[in-house]
């Protein structure tokens, strides 16, 4: 056996310790499934002790490493690095304190999203950032990649919600970033940490900072004839001075597959459909959902609905939660993009995915967080097709040169990872890409944490045919 | 204090040029937070007033872009007019802080209580670092997840990071109607109690402020015709009618707040922490002229008295404050934030340390 592999044996119990092929396959890939890399082995660490050892031994034999929670991530930020060490943070799952006074939860990385909520509940707190991929998403993971969600116009993302973390860096030394204060008196080396991929530690212990369960909520379906009618009904509340909580919005491909999924009970004719909730104390709702019926009625709707109940209320969210993996019904294989415009280019867009689409011969669902401008297009194909993937992908490129033309970013909350390194350059400068650089080989010479990721120009892993991941077939995780 | 004349960039390839040609430079935006802005030990000065104006503005993406001199009284008048303001509530309005000053000092008001504090509303940032080397981190869109978050790093960096010269921040439709309510409790813990009840509701503050001894200011705002229902709910909550301030006397007293010169003379500190840290504070502050903000996470307060008598202080309670006006040999004082990742990020951005 491989030396390094031995003395590895000596700081994890079999069980804890993957090599064989079989045991490695499920860490082969994330929810990208279009990659796909063979890891040299996998280490299920319990304690914080347990991954300064596991990253001190990738130091001192120069293996590349890549911490996991769920391998939910859409941008590859989880795959392995060929022939390096998998971290697998899930056994890292306890909820340490929560202390509902102070409004705080202190988590292990491998703890899941919705737990966090469903932990506060009894307590009238909750956890805001809501990614799709809540019910398997780690907040390890989710803090890796500053996870988004439909509420971050009004709430922010992970980062907003993030007090403090207890970090091995990539030489193995340990620091505490952040504390349980909002407020700060120095650089924000927590804020930094917070979305940068895995490439400048893992956490072992994360302080979240839970908020009060709106008193009342207000949900507004409203059917249009056009999808930019339905943009423009944005545009138009935003301008009214409203500040709802989610505006979701979903075109016809994305409206006939989660009815055929989950019988939301949509209007199935429609072209476009827009999702508003406001949320707040009940008499300021009541008068906003006043302000918001106007605006509504104005913006051209052929049918609105309100929900008259809570039940309500989650079968209208129930449909469009679904509508990523619905879209699996409609099409073989499809790719999921994550771009974002400025909200007043959304109906340019649209039209302009609209006619690349056409030109391409590829269906594009479209699903998005209309608030903030976050787009995520569905591109729809067969990977049985001679071509047909690489059609799809250069099409979802120039979807994503499309968001940067018109101002805005390649990634809302996906992030970069394998997916989208390649398209840095094309939103950030040579100068702007080498200073990051230069604080990721500050914290980490070797560049041995999550190496290929996020930085363009390392060689792309092996390619087999795409698909749905095992758990989004079972129905567990959603592309979002 | 300095040894050679201030300069006066116009342009971010000015601010490039002073940063190759001057080994320590320490630059000031409008003055306002003076232990943060004064050159000391051989630093040269740059005035960064002449970097001003705001780039981009469309009230409809709620999103502002300006350079980073740009007064915050500028920015913030142009954002009245569209009926949109500066959530994080920035302090010295009147004394002519810049967006840049306000971002590198880390700086936040009471109605950071509502939605957040600067770096909740930071979106993008270019600065020119400590080689000189111009550099652009974040976006200028609401949601962006690409990238190192080199906005974020940069609130609170007091430029010993780069130097700011453009920001882009996140806005919101400010309240249409505001209204105040000062509610005095028997003592301390009793308002500490309050505090904590009313943090934990649903019900929605602008400000919730703890002026010692036992005072709370509850600030509510947004729709006029729903304010009346919701301060009936507040005072039923409080279980008393406590005392109202409306209109335009209400709009005055935060904007008289707004200088934190209420807090009168002496040294000007600020202090991280959360309302858990008050009471034993509250036993060795003595007479120091001091208000919490946002529910006990935020503590300014007057020194009168040394500030290595502060320092000692802090250190003692566990907690780390920063000087914005008063003389400290360094600004940053109680417990000692300096770690191993702060260091190498720190080493990356300015190896030669012209900025520290």
């Amino acid at each position: 056996m491989n030396p390094a592999l031995s003395e590895l044996q000596g700081l994890f119990p079999p069980g804890r310790l993957l090599t064989r092929p079989g045991e490695l396959a499920p860490y082969a890939s994330d929810a990208l499934t279009a990659f796909r890399a063979q890891p040299l082995a996998v280490v299920l660490p319990e304690s914080h002790e347990e991954v300064v050892e596991a990253v001190r031994w990738c130091v001192r034999h120069r293996i590349p490493y890549v911490a996991r929670g769920s391998g939910t991530s859409l941008s590859g930020g989880s795959l392995p690095v060929e022939g390096g060490l998998v971290i697998g943070l899930n056994r890292m799952n306890r909820l340490l304190r929560l202390d509902p006074k102070e409004r705080l939860a202190v988590v292990e990385p491998g703890f899941i999203n919705l737990q966090v909520s469903q932990a506060a509940a009894p307590y009238g707190l909750y956890y805001a950032p809501d990614p799709s991929s809540q019910p398997v998403s780690t907040i390890g993971g989710n803090l890796a990649f500053n996870s988004g969600g439909a509420h971050c116009l009004k709430y922010g993302m992970t980062s907003n919600h993030v007090l403090a973390a207890r970090v091995v860096l990539p030489d193995g030394q340990t620091v505490v970033l952040g504390s349980e204060s909002l407020e700060n008196t120095g650089p924000d080396w927590l804020g930094l940490f917070v979305g940068s991929e895995g490439l400048l530690g893992i956490v072992t212990e994360i302080t979240l900072r839970l908020l009060p369960k709106p008193e009342a909520y207000h949900t507004v379906l409203a059917a249009y004839d056009a999808l930019e009618k339905a943009g423009q009904a944005v545009a138009a509340v935003v301008a009214s001075g409203l500040l709802p909580g989610a505006m979701e919005i979903m075109d016809a491909l994305a409206i006939e597959a989660a009815e055929a999924a989950v019988q939301a009970g949509y209007p199935r004719e429609a072209r476009a459909l827009l999702i508003v909730e406001l949320e707040g104390e009940a008499p300021q709702v009541e008068a906003e959902a006043r302000y918001l019926e106007e605006v509504i009625r104005q913006s051209g709707a052929y049918e609105v609905r309100v929900a008259q109940s809570q039940e309500e209320r989650l079968k209208i969210w129930r449909g469009r939660k679904a509508a990523f993996s619905a879209v699996g019904r409609l099409s073989p294989d499809y790719l999921v993009q994550d771009g974002v415009v400025p909200r007043s280019k959304l109906g340019q867009a649209l039209a302009e995915i609209e006619n690349l689409s056409a030109r391409y011969g590829l269906r594009v669902a479209n699903v998005f967080h209309a608030g903030d401008g976050n787009l995520h297009p569905l591109i729809l194909y067969n990977g049985r097709v001679a071509g047909e993937l690489e059609r799809a992908e250069a099409l979802a490129g120039e979807i994503l040169q499309l968001c940067v033309r018109l101002g805005g970013s390649i990634t809302g909350e996906h992030g970069v990872g394998m997916e989208k390194k390649a398209y840095m350059p094309s939103m950030f400068t040579p100068e702007d890409l080498e200073a990051m650089q230069r604080i990721r080989q500050a914290l980490d010479p070797l560049e041995l944490a999550n190496r290929g990721k996020m930085f363009p120009g390392d060689h792309p892993p092996h390619r087999p045919p795409s698909g749905p991941h095992p758990l989004e077939k079972a129905g567990v995780i959603a592309r979002e | 204090m300095s040894e050679t004349q201030p300069l006066r960039p116009t342009s971010v390839a000015e601010v490039q040029e002073a940063v190759r040609a001057y080994p320590r430079l320490r630059a000031r935006g409008g003055g306002s937070k003076p232990a943060l802005s004064t050159p000391q030990n051989g630093q040269t000065l740059l005035e960064m007033g002449g970097l001003r104006g705001v780039v981009e503005y469309d009230p409809s993406e709620y999103v502002v872009v300006a350079r980073a001199g740009t007064p915050l009284a500028e920015v913030a008048a142009l954002l009245a007019q569209h009926g949109q303001y500066l959530p994080f509530d920035p302090p010295f309005l009147a004394q002519g802080a810049t967006l840049g000053g306000t971002v590198a000092a880390g700086l936040s008001g009471p109605m950071r209580q509502r939605y957040g504090g600067v770096r909740d509303f930071i979106l993008g940032v270019e600065l020119v670092d400590g080689e000189g080397r111009r550099i652009r981190g974040g976006g200028k869109v609401v949601k962006n997840a690409a990238g190192f978050d080199l906005p974020k790093l940069m609130v609170g960096s007091l430029g010993r990071l780069g130097l700011l010269v453009e920001l882009a921040f996140k806005v919101f439709p400010a309240p249409k109607a505001t209204c105040t309510l000062e509610v005095a409790f028997p003592r301390l813990e009793e308002a500490l109690e309050t505090l904590y009840r009313l943090a934990g509701s649903p019900i929605e503050l602008y400000a919730l402020d703890l002026v010692p001894p036992a005072t709370l200011v509850l600030r509510l705002g947004g729709l006029s015709e729903a304010l009346p229902a919701r301060l009936e709910r507040l005072q039923s909550f409080l279980g008393q009618p406590g005392q109202l301030r409306e209109g335009e006397a209400e709009v005055a007293y935060w904007q008289g707040l707004n200088d934190l010169g209420h807090l009168g003379a002496g040294a000007l500190v600020k202090v991280a922490l959360t309302a858990r840290r008050i009471p034993a504070l509250e036993r060795v502050l003595g007479p120091a002229p001091r208000r919490y903000l946002c529910a006990g996470n935020l503590l300014y307060l007057a020194w009168e008295g040394k500030l290595e008598e502060l320092d000692a202080l802090l250190k003692a309670q566990g907690l780390s404050g920063l000087v914005l006006r008063g003389t400290a040999p360094q600004p940053q004082i109680g417990i000692d934030l300096a770690q191993v990742f702060a260091r190498k990020v720190a080493a990356a951005l300015d190896p030669q340390g012209r900025l520290a």
